[in-house]
């Protein structure tokens, strides 16, 4: 890197009287040392001169310029995440996990359905209306995939996938937690898998991509974009189905059954054979 | 015509006369004549069998539609039939003539409901009439056979509920059957081999959907329908129980003859089961197979569950701790085997012995006719309350995780709350109803002694304040009344011995005139306010002559 010696020329080679010697070489010491800082500063100039031409531009924006948007999301993490995230992503024991590497997939999860900010700590997370405006999840995500990295948004149709397929995935994937349809589940010591009712495309994909909570990511190499699009689509078509045998009382099964059969069915009957005998 | 001669009282019509002809030959005349004029009670408890007897008949019928049209093989097939999220999904035959029966056969998806909601009616329906008949006593001798043929129903049905559970073969159904082929695997020495005997091998095989099929279309029933006209059969020989009441003794059933009154109300109770579940089938969907998507051993589903008559075991097993027992030798008594296995067998045998255990510790082995009111048996009335806890419970344990998920509340809490209440509830529950029962047995005896309170405070000459009682018969110089309990409610309330007249008849609408009521109501001369004056006023304050409460000196009309 050097290309300068700052020896090369501070040797005095002449000889005299003793006190022109040490003056000599007090003289050339001192010459030293302002050759040396000059050198060391001239070769970390060059060094960050060469740096700043090979270095990806996109890292040395990370420090010198910031985006508008991700200077709101800076703003907006500093007043509503930082308490639990901490100053630099990094997490918080005992509050919250760290934030790099989750990407704004994380983000626009968390945010979006509400969970994130937390009200307080608990079993898990319960969604709620959305805290934030979609303009300010863009912020937020901006924010964090700009300092964190991770994850991104997928992009096109989401519900571009083989139906049947979706099914399959679902129910091997997704229904040991979720329920055959995707009304959720109880989970061990108060946590619980949420039902999917509400659930927009982007939240599903985002959610299998982040794996919040208690849920396992799915990476792209466990599910791969198109099979994440296939249970997308098979969720939503079976969300917005109707129930072709009536009422479908929770759809979840013998419990809201065996409920409907006392309190309707033997209900009913009871009191048409109240109607109908004597009653002393 | 008028040179034959005629028997007296031959027919003329043409109706008599092809009766006639028919009796001639078959002799029927008289057993028919005995059955027609079959005296029923007609107290509406009487009607709970009668309902599981015709869920079980609309379930037959329902379910003889859908053999024509389901396939009980599991050969795997390509779906392509209407429901197009699993259509190109591999399956079973099984499960895909059940989904075809849903969306592509006319009426299938109806008549599947139906199916589906008699059976859960039938057992529901079955459960009702057996807390009837345990809390009136009706399985006392010489009943202990009717007894026992009803709970082997009871099993039956729910072996026909298990076995019809498992047929579509979807993956609700599947996650069953692994439960049912995990409880046999349990039990010790035999339990591998009962696993081999009943699947033809290991889990999960290519038979089990033909081989229950068979029993649930075929054997079950078959058992099923012998042993109702057994039941039957026993219940017209040995008579009808009945409670207590005037004219009713342990000789004699006061009530209704078969024909015409009672068998009308029979078909409308038919009429009535039918139409309800006739309504839940066409207006509340039950078992959506196409959602549960087909089995697969490597999928399970959060909240699968049986169906209700099955929770109880469910609930068990959920609640009851992993304790295996492991013995020298590579020999293991899974934890499953305790809670399935010995709890139900535990709980069926006792159901089924208990007229003789009752019998033994009572003593009691005299015939009856006559019920009793549970008030007047409080040790059965809180026995019997204490295993509905138990059982309900255990039924409430198996929704544990359905609770827990709709109701915010951790799944660790619910299986704590089934542990802890399956043991501490039952013996609380047996206090507090044998307490009431007491309480209720107590009053009745109050009632008796001193009368129904009329609500009528009056002031004495003296200054004390008194209660104007009616005693309900007649009294000794103390005003006590003299009547013994007899078994029957004991009216307490003025309304029940007329203080406030007459009822219009009618359930829903008056049936009666009211106006030609209120007239008749004013010449009968009945209720509190009625012959005032002719009453003289005791020192007690009572009346003396057991007549009407009297009216204090001063006539004080509170009514009408």
């Amino acid at each position: 890197m050097s290309t300068t010696n700052p020896h090369s020329d501070a040797l005095p080679a002449d000889a005299g009287t003793p006190g022109d010697r040490a003056r000599a070489r007090r003289r050339s010491k001192q010459r030293r040392r302002v050759a040396n800082v000059a050198g060391l500063m001239a070769s970390l100039v060059l060094t960050g001169a060469l740096y700043s031409v090979f270095a990806p531009a996109q890292a040395a924006d990370d420090t010198t310029t910031e985006s508008a948007a991700e200077a709101a999301g800076r703003e907006l993490y500093e007043n509503s995440c930082i308490t639990c995230h901490g100053s630099n992503l990094e997490g918080e024991p005992n509050r919250g996990p760290s934030l790099i590497g989750v990407g704004e997939a994380a983000v626009y999860f968390q945010v979006h359905t509400g969970r994130m900010p937390l009200v307080r700590q608990e079993a898990d997370a319960p969604d709620k209306p959305a805290v934030f405006s979609d303009q300010e999840i863009d912020q937020l995500m901006a924010y964090i995939q700009a300092n964190g990295g991770g994850p991104t948004l997928p992009s096109g149709n989401l519900r571009d996938g083989d139906l049947a397929q979706g099914g399959e995935l679902f129910r091997l994937n997704c229904a040991s937690c979720h329920n055959f349809v995707g009304e959720g589940g109880a989970l061990s010591s108060g946590k619980a898998a949420p039902s999917l009712a509400d659930s927009n495309d982007l939240e599903i994909y985002t959610a299998m991509l982040s794996g919040p909570e208690n849920m396992p990511v799915f990476g792209d190499n466990q599910l791969t974009p198109e099979e994440k699009r296939s249970i997308i689509n098979y969720i939503q078509t079976i969300q917005q189905q109707a129930d072709p045998g009536g009422a479908g009382v929770g759809r979840i099964g013998p419990v809201a059954e065996g409920l409907v059969i006392w309190v309707v069915g033997v209900g009913v009957l009871m009191f048409g054979i109240f109607w109908m005998g004597s009653k002393a | 015509m008028a040179a034959t001669a005629t028997t007296p009282g031959a027919p003329t019509s043409r109706l008599g006369k092809a009766a006639t002809e028919f009796d001639d030959r078959l002799i029927v005349a008289g057993p028919v004549r005995r059955t027609l004029n079959k005296v029923f009670p007609d107290h509406w408890s009487f009607l709970l069998g009668e309902i599981a007897l015709y869920a079980f008949l609309i379930a037959l019928l329902s379910g003889t539609y859908l053999t024509f049209f389901f396939d009980a093989s599991m050969v795997e097939v390509e779906y392509e039939g209407e429901y197009d999220p699993l259509r190109g999904t591999e399956m079973s035959a099984a499960y895909a003539s059940a989904l075809d029966l849903s969306f592509d056969v006319r009426g299938g998806l109806f008549m599947r409901q139906m199916h589906h909601w008699a059976a859960l009616l039938f057992v529901a329906a079955i459960v009702v009439h057996l807390v009837r008949i345990f809390f009136t006593g009706a399985f006392r001798r010489p009943r202990e056979s009717n007894w026992l043929i009803g709970v082997v129903m009871l099993v039956l049905s729910l072996l026909m509920g298990v076995t019809g559970y498992t047929l579509p073969d979807d993956l609700l159904s599947g996650t069953g059957l692994r439960i049912i082929s995990a409880i046999l695997l349990s039990i010790p020495v035999i339990g591998t081999w009962a696993h081999f005997a009943v699947f033809n091998g290991d889990f999960v095989g290519t038979e089990i959907i033909g081989r229950f099929y068979i029993a649930h279309v075929l054997i079950f029933p078959a058992i099923l329908l012998a042993l109702i006209a057994v039941h039957l059969l026993i219940l017209v020989k040995q008579k009808h129980t009945q409670f207590p009441g005037p004219g009713r003794t342990e000789h004699n059933v006061v009530g209704n003859r078969l024909f015409p009154t009672f068998a009308g109300k029979a078909t409308g109770l038919l009429l009535v089961v039918f139409g309800v579940i006739a309504g839940l089938a066409g207006l509340v969907q039950i078992n959506p197979i196409w959602l549960w998507g087909p089995y697969n051993p490597a999928q399970v589903s959060a909240a699968s569950q049986p169906d209700w008559y099955i929770g109880f075991l469910d609930g068990s097993t959920r609640i009851f701790p992993a304790w295996d027992i492991n013995l020298p030798g590579d020999y293991t008594i899974p934890a499953l085997f305790w809670p399935t296995v010995v709890v139900a067998g535990a709980m069926f045998t006792v159901l089924a012995l208990y007229p003789m255990i009752e019998r033994k510790l009572t003593g009691d082995t005299a015939s009856h006719h006559l019920l009793q009111r549970p008030r007047d048996v409080p040790v059965r009335t809180s026995l019997g309350m204490m295993a509905l806890t138990f059982y309900f419970w255990l039924m409430v344990a198996g929704g544990n995780d359905v609770i827990a998920d709709k109701f915010d509340i951790s799944l660790n809490a619910m299986t704590w709350v089934g542990r802890i209440g399956v043991i501490v509830l039952p013996p609380i529950v047996y206090v507090i109803t044998y307490r009431i029962c007491l309480g209720l047995q107590q009053h009745d005896r109050e009632v008796l002694e001193h009368g129904i309170e009329t609500g009528i405070i009056r002031r004495l000459p003296s200054g004390e304040f008194i209660e104007v009682h009616q005693p309900l018969g007649p009294v000794d110089e103390h005003g006590h009344g003299q009547l013994a309990y007899g078994g029957a409610p004991v009216p307490k309330k003025m309304n029940q011995v007329g203080g406030a007249r007459r009822a219009i008849r009618g359930f829903f609408t008056p049936i009666e005139q009211p106006s030609a009521v209120e007239l008749e109501q004013q010449g009968e001369g009945r209720g509190l306010s009625a012959a005032e004056g002719s009453r003289e006023l005791t020192s007690s304050g009572r009346p003396s002559d057991g007549g009407r409460p009297s009216d204090g000196g001063r006539p004080q009309d509170t009514r009408d």
